[in-house]
């Protein structure tokens, strides 16, 4: 753990990218506790200028509403969608890819044409067409990035599995007769856990960018007050008011930003050999 | 080449089939009648018309015989009619795709070409202040929301600074004709197609410093150092182009998020290509519409693909392209 926090605070970008973070997640955290009323309250008049009313600190949008109040709460949104749809792809691209990796033949080809396919596919037109088709709500949103997120996972993984399925200490358990899944689970899918981390974390990210699309579209969770949502609304009234779309996109911005930062920075900390032979 | 070509033809062929399987299966999950999802009117279509599409369709057939007409009438190029539009999905498709085509493949040429270039000179100068900038701007420009940076390109560009139009594809009643109508779109292109290539840009950026420094550190490099070749020829001769090959690979996989991005650029630009068209058959509830837009987008991707490939063969110097 010391070697690894070494690692990781080596790179100047990370450590940068870390703070960042933790400022969005205590901002989701206790923004129930600060913007007590509901970010979709009418609280004062529309259009107020940012920096004008200390009440206000970052203005009212065309509706009245408090600009802070629904970025601190568009944060959790944010930070909830990007986490929970890279559980599920992870969900959907780990067992694909080991599976593909371990058995090999015919199993690997028709998995990875399956992978190939979703990867041909225009990914945010199918999120697009996911959502609409299935009604636009937190949960259809989670899936459909979830859906068009998966096949790097699984390509990830079924390389990772190959190198290791050669390993003495694979075929050591499968000598000792050891079933397949318990090889699976038990000697290989940990040794798969690093990398898997450092694509996560970069996959959260993309799946905030997705998610901010999708609400910015007009297909967002019409009960939950999301980031791309307010740049949607703000954008049919930027010459007048050019920070309501303005500050929730530097703030989708910064997150991602960090995220990727911290992806680099836990890449070079978990994979230090690859790391060095990068720079 | 020739052989080569038509074989990846072939595939795009099958992959664009089993799209249109997938959309049989949309229309077939959605809740409620199918027909009425195909109609768009989510349960107010005219009846009539709805027992037309049923006939049509065969919806009271079996599934799998469903699935074949559904296919079969694609695979004729008839991807149905918008019944809010009142035109075939085609013919509306057919107007907006060379807007489209126009905005993407000039994307995809600035974000290239600049991305290359940025990339390989912050390679070049590693360590030093050009190429720190370099990073630091791709990175930002990669954790950039697309539709957002649009936003604040018009916001600078055209209401701020005036320089450029905001939006649209031309001077709407300027009725330019010849040279004057072409710089007319020009100018209504930059900002568009530069917001889109940005992005991709910053990828490419990456992707080229990265590979440009690890090219350079192969036994062939140093060999050429050893000849006493001058540095810019190793670099543009040895490096460069060993170095392309991954970014044209990663360009390729790109193709599917750049037609993605369109679908958000041209909604702020107001740009009249498919993604607009898409953007409006979502607020329209118009599902045949968008399930049409959803597989000639795909074909984007596909073409994209196809050229990516081609150029792949025609930069790996272990590839000798022989006519």
């Amino acid at each position: 753990m010391k070697d690894f926090w070494k690692r990781f605070s080596q790179n100047r970008g990370a450590v940068v990218g870390l703070v960042i973070l933790l400022l969005v997640v205590i901002l989701s955290i206790v923004a129930p506790f600060i913007f007590t009323k509901s970010p979709w309250a009418m609280v004062q008049r529309p259009f107020i200028p940012p920096f004008t009313m200390d009440a206000f600190v970052l203005g009212t949008d065309p509706m009245g509403r408090d600009l802070a109040a629904g970025l601190a709460h568009g944060a959790r949104v944010s930070l909830l969608v990007g986490l929970v749809s890279t559980v599920v792809s992870l969900l959907i691209g780990i067992p694909i890819g080991a599976i593909a990796g371990y058995f090999g033949g015919w199993v690997d080809d028709l998995l990875m044409r399956f992978t190939e396919f979703f990867q041909s596919v225009p990914s945010f037109a199918l999120a697009v067409v996911l959502v609409a088709i299935f009604q636009p709500s937190i949960y259809s949103i989670v899936i459909s990035i979830a859906v068009v997120s998966w096949p790097p996972v699984a390509r990830l993984l079924r390389g990772e599995v190959m190198s290791l399925r050669s390993r003495e200490f694979v075929e050591a358990a499968v000598l000792s007769g050891q079933t397949h899944s318990t090889i699976i689970w038990r000697q290989i899918l940990p040794n798969t856990i690093s990398p898997i981390i450092v694509l996560a974390s970069m996959m959260v990210a993309a799946a905030i960018l997705i998610e901010s699309s999708l609400s910015f579209l007009g297909l967002g969770d019409r009960n939950i007050m999301s980031w791309g949502y307010i740049i949607g609304a703000g954008r049919t009234v930027i010459r007048q008011a050019w920070w309501v779309s303005f500050f929730p996109g530097l703030a989708i911005l910064l997150t991602v930003l960090a995220l990727n930062l911290v992806g680099e920075g836990l890449n070079d900390a978990l994979n230090p050999r690859l790391a060095r032979k990068g720079r | 080449m020739l052989r080569f070509i038509s074989g990846r033809l072939l595939k795009a062929v099958v992959i664009l089939i089993c799209i249109t399987v997938l959309n049989f299966f949309l229309i077939h999950a959605a809740p409620g009648d199918p027909a009425a999802v195909m109609a768009g009117e989510a349960g107010d279509a005219d009846p009539a018309f709805l027992q037309q599409l049923r006939e049509r369709f065969g919806l009271d057939k079996p599934l799998y015989m469903q699935l074949w007409i559904y296919v079969s009438s694609v695979v004729q190029l008839d991807l149905g009619y918008s019944y809010r539009q009142q035109l075939p999905v085609l013919q509306l498709i057919g107007e907006r795709l060379p807007a489209t085509l126009l905005l993407s493949l000039s994307a995809f040429v600035i974000s290239l070409g600049l991305g290359v270039a940025a990339g390989a000179f912050a390679s070049a100068r590693q360590g030093k202040w050009a190429d720190t900038i370099i990073s630091l701007v791709a990175l930002i420009f990669y954790a950039t929301p697309l539709f957002w940076l649009a936003l604040m390109g018009v916001l600078l560009f055209s209401v701020q600074l005036g320089w450029l139009p905001g939006f649209g594809y031309e001077t709407v009643g300027a009725n330019y004709t010849g040279l004057a109508r072409a710089i007319d779109i020009f100018m209504h292109l930059i900002l568009p197609a530069m917001t889109l290539g940005l992005f991709f840009m910053a990828v490419y950026a990456r992707m080229t410093r990265a590979s440009m420094l690890e090219v350079g550190r192969l036994d062939f490099v140093k060999t050429a150092k050893a000849k006493g070749l001058r540095p810019g020829v190793i670099q543009r001769r040895h490096v460069l182009r060993n170095a392309l090959l991954p970014v044209v690979t990663l360009a390729g996989l790109q193709a599917g998020q750049l037609v993605g991005g369109a679908v958000l650029i041209e909604t702020v630009f107001a740009w009249p290509g498919i993604g607009r068209l898409m953007f409006d058959a979502l607020s329209q509830r118009d599902y045949n519409l968008l399930l049409g837009v959803f597989v000639v987008s795909a074909a984007m991707v596909l073409l994209f693909n196809l050229i990516t490939d081609v150029l792949y063969r025609l930069v790996d110097p272990r590839i000798k392209v022989t006519s």
